[in-house]
């Protein structure tokens, strides 16, 4: 009975009362059941990957098969979505190109999550000088439109695909550093974390065991919205001609090359970019499904 | 509707459609408020009182609606009323202060447009400049220092006694015929609670405005009422004129608000509270709302649901207990000021008080 | 003023780290930028020459003062490839940039607001659905895409606009639209969730109960509120739409700045793209100073400095 909260008549407050006792398992099955799209949308997410881990089973042809025979051709019954300008079967393409757009989309989150964390715990948690200096190198950062700051840093390094790991981290930390800053400042007042350090616990083990894992929610969210900005980053660093280089597929390489035929075959332009579209929506609803459930307040930090 | 009543609200049944089930937060509420009164609505938090005032405003918010009952405002059913048509009664005839004088305020716009607005709205006739010689003129007369030096301030820059006063202002301004007063001092300091009270007193005086007081503080209703409902869990539990209700406390909850009430000199080695919280309201007892809570509660609590009976003069309440203690038909003895109510009365049980004064005589009939 | 000066001078770091960044991206590509700038004829007096006339042969330090001290006079290096003043061909591209970036924020504006009220209005009904969906679609799609088949549709088939630009308003239409794409879904989703928390407030009570219709309190005061984060939001797209200028430049042939730095690119034009990321950035960071000063002159609980 004392544990029943006197209750107040707004939605808002009901619907805590009724999550508050979830933890992150029960908040992922909640968000299956109650928002289908999501659910749909990590269904599809999964399909990608599986297609894209089996490419070269499913795939019909080769990677770089050309027929020059068969070039440009319109879907048929041997190339169900048609052929390039170098009569490469485009489905082929789009499975293998699966392969870099995503392992692309993934490990730049990857890499900005445990540098944004680490940067971000260290922040918050010492402040002064370092808090500061970490900030403001956020700051700059983000102030860089970040296609150019990648474009500069491919220049730099060479087109490869760890400098493209690279290139599209740079930015994606910052953002990743600033929420886990601002949730370690308040986490940091708490009793449980006071009451760590008066007993003695070493800051490493505060910052990582104590603080961060209050942190995770937000993370999951983060990590999620991230790749499909670096799915994004990526296609256009690549339909600009400086991201992957053939004769490696990627779906945005796939448009840049096809760029040049847009008013002779227009779909060779349009598949790509309908699946870019899908992926990046598919993994934007997942993130928009995982905040409502897992973090519902994240939006106003 | 009897034409001494401004308000009367009958049968007033607002329910949560939540995904988690139906929350009846007001359940089956008759409350009248009669021409030039007071009147006090208490409970605790959680109770169901502020739903009421939303109710008649028309500012239940998804997923709450009026299931069911009446809100009959000067012959008409407010409760009928869309939107639109409800608007036009809406801070002209009947008037809203809120609780929390620091937000309910629109924090970018200056407090003297703000209250100007409510003028502007209803009277097509006056211009902006009209306008605001009315409203400085109000802020005067409700107390505010320099009211022209104020119109052009922003909310974040007054005191919170200061703030309510301006809500007062926006309140008045148009003359309504009743004033709905939801926990207006909750949120200040005790000295400014009595200016404030004092304030609304002099209005109600001066303006014969009705005024129903949405409170949790007893200190208030003893104050100002006139006459009080108790609320608990969507349900009228007892109502009575406040001296009335302060002499001859009859139902256990209300003896446990009045109880909970620190008094100097009166030293108790603690304050008197009362067991538990407001429950759930999805998952309310079977019986009586109260019955987990009360120290007198028997099995016939836990499993019918009681219903408002008479118990005095103009003085009704909802609980086996007492009914069976008015009727001499066993239970505990509650307390000696209870045995001084009629028997006579106590029998004639079940009268539902839609409207006070015809319901009692037709009691006594 | 205090505000202004407090933020002014609060971006200055920033912009110091900017350019510290952007010197040092200089010194460490490969290569010695004397060779890529003689091309394949050189003798070695010429490199010599070179050499000391580009300040190489000082230290690092005394390097980035000469750089620092150039910036102040406007002196952004020299173009390797036209031999031309960097900042002169920054001026000469950045009206173009400028004039599809204006037109671009006011279509992202228009669509993303208009939406944004009309789906918190309409809250999980269709019409709420429909336009969070065509939002969430319009964050999704790359700006190339927008880009390709606006071009496609609208230039190509249609023919109602010219399929590159030449600078003219119309022919800005197109390039714009795929532009504020992305930026009007995000405003759209930015303004409904807002705007939805802001009617929650106790404030829109109190206006309900003065007798506003639903429309009045929003218009009168729930908007207001509900942009300042608007505004924020905003502010950070600033980067990312010059991102996407790079993309709408090349594909609609628009000499902006994002069409100087991939040619430069192309063109291994060192000074030209740091040229351009400095200026870029610097805009960046001034458009953000600009939305605190919006949002501090929208709040008055800001302005007097709370």
């Amino acid at each position: 009975m004392d544990e029943v909260k006197a209750m107040d008549f707004n939605t808002e407050n009901l619907s805590s009362q009724i999550g508050e006792k979830d933890g992150i398992k029960e908040k992922l099955w909640r968000m299956c059941r109650q928002n289908k799209l999501a659910a749909v949308s990590a269904i599809v997410i999964l399909l990608i990957i599986l297609l894209a881990v089996f490419a070269p089973v499913i795939a019909p042809y080769g990677e770089s098969d050309t027929s020059l025979t068969e070039r440009l051709a319109g879907p048929s019954s041997e190339h169900i979505l048609g052929t390039d300008y170098l009569g490469r079967d485009v489905f082929t393409r789009l499975l293998y190109g699966a392969r870099v757009s995503l392992v692309i989309g993934v490990m730049p989150s990857i890499i900005a999550l445990v540098v944004g964390v680490t940067l971000g715990l260290l922040a918050g948690y010492l402040g002064g000088w370092v808090d500061y200096v970490i900030m403001r190198v956020a700051d700059v950062m983000l102030s860089i439109p970040s296609l150019l700051l990648a474009m500069v840093v491919m220049y730099i390094m060479g087109t490869s695909v760890v400098t493209l790991f690279i290139a599209l981290s740079l930015t994606s930390w910052a953002s990743v550093a600033r929420v886990v800053r601002s949730q370690t400042l308040s986490l940091k007042e708490t009793e449980y974390v006071e009451a760590a350090r008066s007993i003695g616990v070493k800051r490493w083990t505060i910052m990582f065991r104590h603080i961060m894992p209050n942190c995770i929610p937000s993370l999951i969210v983060l990590f999620t919205l991230n790749i499909p900005s670096a799915i994004l980053s990526e296609s256009s660093l690549s339909f600009l001609g400086i991201g992957v280089q053939p004769p490696s597929a990627s779906w945005g390489l796939m448009v840049n090359e096809a760029k040049q035929y847009l008013f002779t075959s227009p779909w060779l332009c349009l598949i790509p970019c309908l699946v870019i579209m899908v992926v990046v929506l598919a993994f934007n609803f997942l993130g928009d499904g995982l905040r409502d459930v897992l973090d519902p307040y994240m939006k106003k930090q | 509707m009897n034409q001494e009543n401004v308000l009367e609200i009958r049968g007033l049944k607002s329910y949560f459609f939540t995904e988690k089930g139906v929350v009846p937060a007001v359940d089956e509420v008759d409350l009248i408020v009669p021409k030039g009164k007071i009147i006090g609505l208490v409970g605790e938090s959680g109770c169901g009182k502020s739903m009421t005032a939303k109710s008649v405003m028309g500012l239940l918010r998804f997923p709450g609606k009026i299931a069911e009952g009446s809100i009959l405002y000067d012959g008409k059913d407010l409760a009928q009323y869309k939107d639109k048509e409800l608007r036009k009664y809406c801070g002209k005839e009947i008037s809203m202060i809120f609780q929390e004088p620091m937000t309910s305020l629109n924090p970018v716009l200056k407090v003297g447009r703000q209250v100007r607005e409510t003028l502007l709205i209803h009277d097509r006739s006056l211009n902006k400049s009209q306008a605001k010689e009315k409203t400085i003129e109000i802020f005067r007369s409700v107390g505010i220092p320099e009211p022209e030096k104020r119109y052009n301030s922003y909310p974040h820059e007054l005191s919170g006694g200061l703030r309510q006063r301006v809500m007062i202002a926006m309140a008045m301004i148009c003359k309504p015929k009743l004033l709905i007063a939801d926990e207006p001092t909750t949120a200040l300091d005790v000295t400014i609670e009595a200016q404030i009270l004092r304030l609304m007193k002099q209005l109600r005086d001066e303006t014969g405005t009705s005024i129903l007081i949405i409170t949790h503080n007893l200190g208030v209703i003893a104050e100002i009422c006139d006459y009080v409902y108790v609320m608990y869990a969507g349900k009228i539990m007892e109502q009575a004129e406040t001296f009335e209700l302060f002499d001859h406390t009859m139902h256990p909850y209300t003896k446990g608000l009045v109880a909970s009430i620190p008094r100097i000199g009166k030293n108790p080695e603690r304050l008197y509270t009362i067991p538990g919280v407001v429950p759930n309201l999805l998952h309310l007892p079977k019986g009586c709302a109260f019955s987990n809570r009360c120290q007198y509660a028997t099995d016939r609590c836990r499993s019918e649901k009681a219903t408002l009976i008479c118990a005095g003069e103009d003085h009704y309440i909802r609980c086996f207990h007492v009914e069976e203690e008015l009727a001499g038909t066993g239970g505990a003895p509650l307390q000696a000021d209870l045995t001084q109510a009629e028997p006579e009365q106590a029998e004639l049980t079940q009268a539902k008080p839609a409207d006070t004064q015809s319901v009692s005589t037709e009691v006594q009939a | 003023m205090k505000q202004v000066l407090k933020r002014l001078i609060g971006a200055i770091p920033v912009l110091i780290g900017v350019v510290l960044l952007i010197f040092l991206m200089l010194r460490v590509i490969p290569g010695n930028p004397v060779l890529t700038l003689l091309g394949e004829h050189y003798s070695d007096a010429a490199i010599e020459r070179l050499t000391l006339s580009m300040g190489l042969d000082k230290p690092i330090l005394v390097q980035f003062f000469n750089y620092v001290i150039g910036l102040f006079q406007g002196d952004l290096g020299t173009s390797y490839k036209y031999s031309r003043a960097v900042s002169e061909m920054i001026m000469d591209a950045f009206p173009y940039t400028l004039k599809l970036a204006c037109m671009g924020v006011v279509f992202a504006w228009v669509v993303g607001l208009t939406s944004g009220i009309i789906a918190a209005i309409r809250q999980n009904r269709l019409l709420d659905r429909m336009f969070m969906g065509f939002a969430l679609m319009g964050v999704s799609m790359p700006v190339f895409m927008t880009s390709l088949f606006l071009q496609y549709i609208f230039a190509f088939q249609l023919k109602w606009f010219p399929l590159t630009s030449t600078g003219s308003f119309i022919s800005m239409i197109l390039p714009a639209i795929a532009l504020g794409w992305n930026s009007a879904g995000s405003i759209a989703r930015m303004t409904r969730s807002s705007l939805i928390e802001v009617m929650q407030a106790d404030y829109i009570d109190t206006a309900k109960a003065k007798g506003l219709f639903k429309a009045a309190v929003i218009m009168k005061h729930a908007l207001k509120n509900s942009l300042l984060p608007v505004i924020t939001m905003m502010a950070l797209q600033l980067a990312s739409m010059l991102s996407g200028a790079v993309i709408t430049e090349t594909v609609f042939a628009i000499p902006g700045i994002g069409r100087l730095a991939t040619t430069a690119i192309g063109n291994r034009d060192m000074p030209v793209l740091q040229g351009t990321i400095l200026f870029t950035t610097v805009i960046v960071i001034l458009g953000n100073l600009l939305a605190d000063l919006l949002y501090s002159a929208l709040d008055p609980r800001i302005r007097k400095g709370n």
